[in-house]
This record gives structure tokens, sequence and C-alpha cells, in this order.
């Protein structure tokens, strides 16, 4: 009698913790199923469709792929658009990573002002991105811009170029905005990683003689390895995704002549319609993003997967 | 001594580099809050110089003839319930993976961290039919299921890591007096990850905050643009005002760096938070 109570007892409170389990997990899974994996999934089953407008036509296979890839009068947009992304994200590395990587350095040697540098650095990481493109494209006015203004002050009227405006320097002028608002990002993020390398390292090397240069090459550089893997492949995917700051500073068709079309303002185009773009097409458009998803996750892969190798675990 | 003068120029070109990059991000800012306070004459006439008077005579434009009350109040709401909602939902998920030990528990975590390597904006086109048909389109709910769906993976990821890391014996013991399983949860554990609560409530909040492209497709009416989005036609109707420009482009900056100042560790941990092991 006894036994079977108790028997009973377990079973009873068994299905209590499964009732219990599900009332926990079954809120979150479905937000999640309802607006992230069904329209996933979605957009795969809609690039093998044909659409007019917000109805479904018929089923046409890959066509939609071939159609944006090997039709010679749009691949080439989409190849400009593409390279275009290339670009941005070699330049990021450079300029944005390579920056943060210096400040970083610096900051390591915990210098006066420390904290307030953090802080600083970090504040326009914080603001929004259409704040700081409007705010960029003020200052870079032609005429009324606080950018020119300074160059003739400064005796330089020459260099007061329309720097939106031109094909060549239109992109290199979003790029130096888009470094001016996130360098604090990855800087912080070295930072993080240098100061979780044991400090009896560094300052062996240093008592033995080793100059900074050296320190910072053969000590730090290795040892901060996986920061680096989180922000190269950061940076990738930002740069692939690379929409706000080309919208809200040039507009929606990458103006002057493509120099600043991207594969995120092409998917736009595609999807919604645009003047150049013509109606909206929805199997195009999600091709195309079948298309990116897979070009990103390939290299976010392989990148993380290579540059993992090069990590050097302490032990 | 080479040695040592060597060292001190050293020095010498390291502040001197920090000092610089820190004024190339401050003044720029300063510019922009200064040119808020000047007429179009000031600002083409004598673009450097300090304004006249700092009289808030763009602010009074902006408050009284402009929408951006209207944004500024539906980012609010907005930022605010999707966090709220975020933070219950994820609170729950990463309860269950990390304090139970049930079949299916590595699949379920799984689960929801695979959601960390999708990134919707890809889908915003089947999302877009979804939401039109359950009548999200243009309604501030439609963004806020968006935003809680989009965060919950994260929210999941950085919870679980906390929770993991609380002891058995708390639970055990509340066991045996009896507590209910509820009751554990909420009076016992939840208190004591309330920290890693904030880190990534604050690891989405900016971004939700901040966000452009999902207004930019759902949201059409003015009354129920976010802050983001609204700046875009805000630009449209002033684009020759430039005072009144810049006055709102500080005030759309102004709630978020308030925040950040009095509450600078706590942004710069959660906002590194996925990105630092």
């Amino acid at each position: 009698m006894q036994t079977a109570d108790y028997a009973r007892a377990k079973r009873a409170r068994a299905r209590n913790l499964k009732l219990w389990l599900a009332f926990l997990l079954a809120p979150p899974a479905f937000i999640l199923i309802v607006f992230v994996f069904l329209p996933m999934a979605s957009a795969v089953l809609y690039s093998l469709y044909d659409w007019d407008g917000l109805v479904r036509k018929e089923f046409v296979g890959l066509d939609n792929f071939a159609d944006i890839l090997f039709n010679p009068n749009k691949n080439s947009i989409l190849f400009n658009a593409f390279w275009n992304n290339v670009k941005v994200f070699t330049s990021l590395m450079v300029i944005q990573n390579g920056l943060a990587l210096v400040l970083a350095l610096l900051l390591a040697r915990n210098p006066r002002g420390y904290r307030f540098y953090q802080v600083v650095f970090f504040v326009p990481v914080i603001l929004s991105t259409v704040i700081i493109g409007f705010q960029w494209k003020l200052f870079l006015n032609p005429v009324f811009g606080l950018v020119n203004k300074a160059l003739h002050y400064a005796g330089l009227s020459d260099w007061a170029l329309p720097w939106l405006g031109l094909p060549e320097t239109a992109l290199p002028a979003m790029l130096l905005v888009n470094s001016w608002h996130w360098f604090g990002f990855p800087t912080l993020v070295f930072l993080a990683a240098i100061h979780r390398i044991p400090k009896d390292f560094i300052e062996a090397a240093r008592l033995d003689g080793a100059s900074e240069w050296r320190i910072a090459r053969e000590i730090i550089w290795p040892l901060m390895a996986p920061a680096v893997t989180i922000i190269v492949v950061l940076t990738f995917i930002g740069s692939f995704n690379w929409f706000e700051i080309p919208y809200i500073m040039n507009g929606l068709e990458g103006s002057p002549q493509g120099s600043t079309d991207m594969l995120g303002l092409l998917f736009y185009r595609t999807a919604f319609g645009s003047v150049s773009a013509g109606g909206s097409d929805f199997g195009a458009g999600s091709a195309l993003a079948v298309l990116m998803f897979i070009f990103i996750f390939i290299f976010s892969v392989i990148a993380t997967k290579y540059l993992t190798s090069r990590e050097v675990e302490l032990s | 001594m080479e040695k040592k003068r060597n060292a001190g120029l050293e020095t010498w070109l390291m502040h001197i580099f920090l000092v610089g990059t820190a004024l190339a991000v401050l003044y720029p800012i300063f510019m922009m809050v200064m040119s808020g306070f000047k007429t179009n004459a000031e600002i083409f006439g004598a673009p450097f110089a300090l304004p006249k008077s700092f009289n808030f005579d763009n602010y009074i434009v902006i408050w009284n003839t402009t929408d951006v009350p209207r944004y500024l109040l539906n980012s609010t709401i907005v930022t605010l319930i999707s966090v709220f909602v975020l933070l219950i939902t994820g609170t729950m998920a990463a309860y269950a993976i990390s304090r139970y030990r049930f079949r299916g528990s590595i699949m379920v975590s799984l689960f929801f961290l695979a959601g960390l390597m999708l990134p919707l904006r890809l889908a915003i086109i089947p999302l877009f039919v979804q939401l039109k048909a359950m009548g999200l389109v243009d309604n501030l709910l439609g963004l806020i299921f968006i935003y809680t769906a989009m965060s919950l993976p994260s929210t999941v990821f950085i919870l679980t890591g906390f929770l993991r890391a609380l002891p058995g014996e708390l639970e055990d013991s509340a066991r045996m007096d009896g507590a209910s399983e509820l009751r554990i949860m909420v009076q016992i554990m939840v208190p004591l990850i309330t920290p890693a609560m904030v880190i990534a409530g604050i690891y989405n909040a900016v971004p939700i905050w901040n966000d452009f492209f999902f207004p930019l497709i759902f949201i059409q009416t003015p009354e129920n643009k976010t802050l983001a989005q609204g700046l875009t036609s805000f630009f449209g109707e002033y684009s020759v005002n430039f005072g009144v420009l810049y006055a709102g482009l500080t005030l759309a900056a102004l709630p978020l760096v308030v925040v950040f100042i009095v509450q600078s560790k706590r942004f710069i941990a959660g906002m590194t938070a996925g990105a630092i092991k």
C-alpha cells in the first residue's frame, strides 16, 4: 500500500514536472518558430515560385536563381554590388579594426584617462546608424557642410569636393563614417581579450628587455586570437548586410553610378520595387536572400574554422 | 639614458594619438549639438563659431510642428515592451534548459541557439506576407513580436550561462521544504541572475531602440513610426532648415546618450557580451 502510494506520487510528480517544463518552454519556442524559423524556411520556398505582387503563381524550380546569376541584363548589377561589399569588408578590416587594434594595445598599457577613453570611444557605438548617417550627410554637404567649410578656412578650397556626389569619393566617405560609428566596439572587445592574458607573461617579457612592438606581436597578438576571430566574422556579416549607411546617405539606387550599390540595397529594390528595378518581385528577392545567406554562412564557418586553428591554448 | 628618453617620446606619441582620437569622436558630436542652436544664416556664415544665443527655437519647432515627439513615444513603447517580454520568455527557456535534466534537453537548447545563426532581415519577404495575414503590418505589436523573437536566442544564450553556474543546493533545500517549482524559480533563482538579465536587456535594447530596417518595411503611417525611421521623413520635410535638422538629431541621440553616461560600465559589458567569452 505504502509503495503504491509512493509510486503514484512519483508518477504525479513526473507528470507535473513535464507540464511545468512545457509551460516554461512553449511560449518562447512559439514566438521563435512563428517569427524566425517559419519565415526563414518560407524564404527558401518562396524563391522557387513565380510571384505576382503578393500572389504566389506557379512553381519555377531554380529559375529565379538562374535569372539573378546568369541573365546578362541583371547580373552586372549583382556583381557590381557584390564587389562593393567586398571592398567594404576589406576596407573596414583595415581602417576600422586596424585602428581598434592600435587603440586596444595603447589602452592595455593603462594610460591616464583610461576610463574616459573607453566611454568616449563607445559613444558613437550606442547611437543609431540613422542619426550618424544624417549627421555626416550634413557635415559632408558640398555647400553647407562643415567638412568643406573647414577646408576653405584651411586654404584648401581645391580639396572641397562634393564628397558624396563623386563615384570615387562616395564609398570611401561612407566607409570612414562607418568606421567612426563602430571602431569603439572592436576596440573594447580586443581590450577585454588583452586583459585576459596573464600579466606575468607580459611583465616577464618586459623584464627581459623586449620592445613593446615585440611584446605586442609575439605575445599579445597570438593570445588574443579568439577575439580576432569573432571580430572578423562579425565584420564580415556586417559588411555583407551593409544597408543603413548607404541607404541614408545616398539612397536606394547606390548612386552615384552604382558606386555605393550593395547587396542589401539590391535585395531591397528587387523585393519591394524601385525606380530602376521596377515593381516588387518576391521570387527573385527571396532567391537573392537565399544566396546571400548561403554565402555568408559558408564564409563564417570557414573563417571560424581557419581562425580558430590559429588560436593558442593557454594551459 | 638613451632608452629612457625614447620611452618618454613613445608615451607622448601614445597620449597624442589617444587625445586625437577622442577629439575626432567628441568634436563632431559637439558641433552637432551647437549647430542645433543656430539659424541657417549662422550655420552658413559662421559654421565653427558658438551660437549667438542658446535659445530653444529649433527645438520648439520640432516639438510643436513635427511628429518627432510621437516617434520618441513609439520607440520607447516598442523597446520597453519588447525587452520586458523578451526577458520573461528568455528566462523561462533558459531556466528550463539549464536547471532540469530531461529527454531532448540538448535538442531544445540547440533549437534556441540555432536562432543566433539566422539573419532575420533576409527573411523579410515571408515575414511581410505573414504579418500582413496576421494584421500586424503598420502595427507596433508586429515590431514587438519581431524584436522579441529576434533577440530570444542571444538572451537564452547569455542567461543559460549564468543559470548553469548557480549551485544546486539552493533549490534542493527549498524543494525539501515543499516549495513549488514556480516558487523556487521566481523567489530563489531568478533574483540571483538579475545582473545577467540587465546585461541581456541592454545587449538587445540598444539595437531595438536604434533599429531602422524593420520599421522601414512594416510601418507606414506617421503615428506608428519609430524614432530612427521617423527621422527620415523629418529630414524630408525640413531639408532646407539645417538648424532644425541638427536639433532633431541631437534630440534623437539624447535619451540613449544620457542613459549610457550614467550606466557606461553596464552598457559596455552588455553590448560586448556577445563577443567576449
